[in-house]
């Protein structure tokens, strides 16, 4: 086999990719369940963990540049190589969304939490699940996981539109949580956030494995579309 | 012979297979050139490249017991027809080979000389420039047009050849390895020319250097020996460069453009 040198370099850019997302997906839960137990302590070391996360972008992303100007990959390296690009950019605004969430977490100071979080872990969860199973699929390259694991995007929204329903209700009822409420709808809505670009990853891979470039669920259209009608 | 410039494809080959006595070189060609377009062939070495390339212009029959089954059309008509004259058909389809080859004469002779045997009968100080110019090398020699074509630099001299081709006006400029002999600048330069050529020609390269096909080629033929114990060369994948360089279908096509096999 020609080239075993750039061979071992691939595999070192899909370890790394890998690396980060699994920092990402540490940063996810661990920011939930500092908001969950109201710790400021452990939202700050979300923030510092998030310097590390955004520097590991950079040194992929410095890499896969080096390669590509050293290797000049073709074809299936060349689709791998530019999806990467591509997969490290999305785990890094999913990093964003888990310091997003510690933000608010330190913004709340003592005030308490409007209610004991559940479906919030939850969403969390499911798309820390989702997550790593789409780059398991990225690293094996198979496409027919990676076409399945957006349909589960339905369950995160599902969740975000119950989460919106009750806070909701409480503000109806009594407008002074307004703030709080508000607080836990953003919590919410970042962690939707990150299972929609759950599908973007789950896009490339089938791009890297077939060359063929599509979309393959958009339900961001269909939640507005519920929202509009009263969820 | 043709002047239908209207035939889709400059030129195509029909089931064509290409003979040096009776080793069978090239098996089974079915392509087609698009008109004002630069059409890449590719492939390991000794897979019938340049014999492919020679035998859009007959000048195969240069050497030694070659033959052809099959046919080879310019503008829709058979060049290998009975009634068509092999030196018609290299004045339409001009070739550029890889090591430059200026006549051992002054830059203006050169062209010049060529344009006269072809029977040029217009002013030709004008030939020699404009096809000097469509070289992109006017400006380079313009002040030295009576120095020895050998003088020039390699990249200068291919342009050179390149300008003596066009000279006569085909309307096809075969190129074979054109910048395998020249540096990285002067590389670029002969691709920046191809661009500008190709408003006006139709181009065909061999390049073994696939960064240059991925460049400068708008279809690239994907060359390689047959796997049966025949060992001829033939045309395994034909499609748009961006197509064979990002997503190309045959697996062999993919080892060959990532560097796995070659």
């Amino acid at each position: 086999m020609l080239r075993k040198t750039f061979e071992h370099e691939i595999q070192q850019v899909k370890d790394d990719v890998l690396l980060l997302g699994s920092m990402v997906e540490q940063a996810i839960l661990n920011t939930v369940d500092a908001l969950k137990k109201r710790d400021i302590k452990a939202a700050h070391e979300i923030l510092s963990a998030d310097k590390l996360i955004n520097k590991k972008r950079f040194d992929i992303e410095n890499k896969l540049m080096i390669l590509i100007a050293t290797q000049q990959p073709m074809a299936h390296d060349l689709r791998l190589l530019a999806s990467c690009m591509e997969i490290i950019s999305e785990l890094e605004r999913m990093g964003d969304y888990a310091k997003g969430i510690a933000n608010i977490n330190i913004r709340m100071g003592d005030a308490p939490l409007l209610k004991p979080l559940i479906d919030v872990p939850r969403m969390a969860q499911k798309g820390v699940d989702m997550l790593h199973r789409a780059l398991t699929a990225f690293v094996n390259e198979d496409v027919e996981t990676a076409q399945k694991i957006p349909v589960e995007d339905d369950e995160v929204d599902a969740l975000y539109n119950q989460i919106y329903r009750e806070l909701m209700t409480f503000v109806i009822s009594d407008p002074t949580t307004m703030e709080r409420a508000n607080w836990l709808l953003w919590v919410a809505h970042n962690l939707e956030r990150v299972a929609d670009r759950v599908t973007n990853i789950c896009e490339r891979t089938v791009f890297i494995a077939t060359g063929e470039m599509t979309e393959i669920k958009s339900t961001d259209d269909e939640f507005w579309k519920q929202q509009k009608n009263g969820g | 012979m043709n002047n239908n410039s209207d035939h889709k494809y400059v030129i195509e080959t029909h089931d064509l297979d290409i003979y040096y006595g009776t080793f069978k070189a090239v098996t089974d060609v079915n392509l087609q050139v698009e008109r004002n377009a630069i059409t890449a062939i590719i492939g390991p070495s000794g897979c019938g490249k340049s014999t492919l390339l020679r035998a859009f212009n007959r000048m195969n029959e240069l050497y030694a017991n070659s033959s052809i089954r099959g046919d080879v059309c310019f503008n829709g008509q058979d060049i290998y027809a009975r009634e068509v004259d092999p030196v018609e058909v290299r004045y339409r389809v001009g070739m550029v080979f890889q090591k430059p080859n200026p006549f051992p004469k002054s830059i203006y002779e050169n062209i010049a000389w060529t344009a006269r045997i072809h029977g040029y009968k217009g002013k030709m100080d004008e030939i020699v420039e404009s096809s000097l110019h469509q070289a992109a090398l006017w400006d380079e020699v313009k002040d030295k047009l009576h120095q020895s074509g050998l003088s020039l630099s390699g990249g200068q001299q291919q342009r050179l050849c390149i300008a003596r081709a066009i000279s006569i006006q085909p309307e096809v400029i075969l190129m074979d390895e054109p910048a395998s002999a020249l540096d990285p600048i002067a590389t670029l330069k002969i691709e920046e020319l191809m661009q500008e050529l190709k408003k006006n020609y139709t181009i065909v390269i061999v390049t073994h250097n696939m960064q240059q096909a991925a460049r400068a080629s708008d279809y690239t033929a994907m060359m390689m020996l047959s796997r049966d114990g025949e060992r001829s060369g033939t045309v395994i994948e034909f499609d748009e460069t961006t197509r064979i360089f990002t997503n190309p279908k045959d697996k062999r096509t993919e080892d060959y453009v990532t560097g796995r096999f070659g």
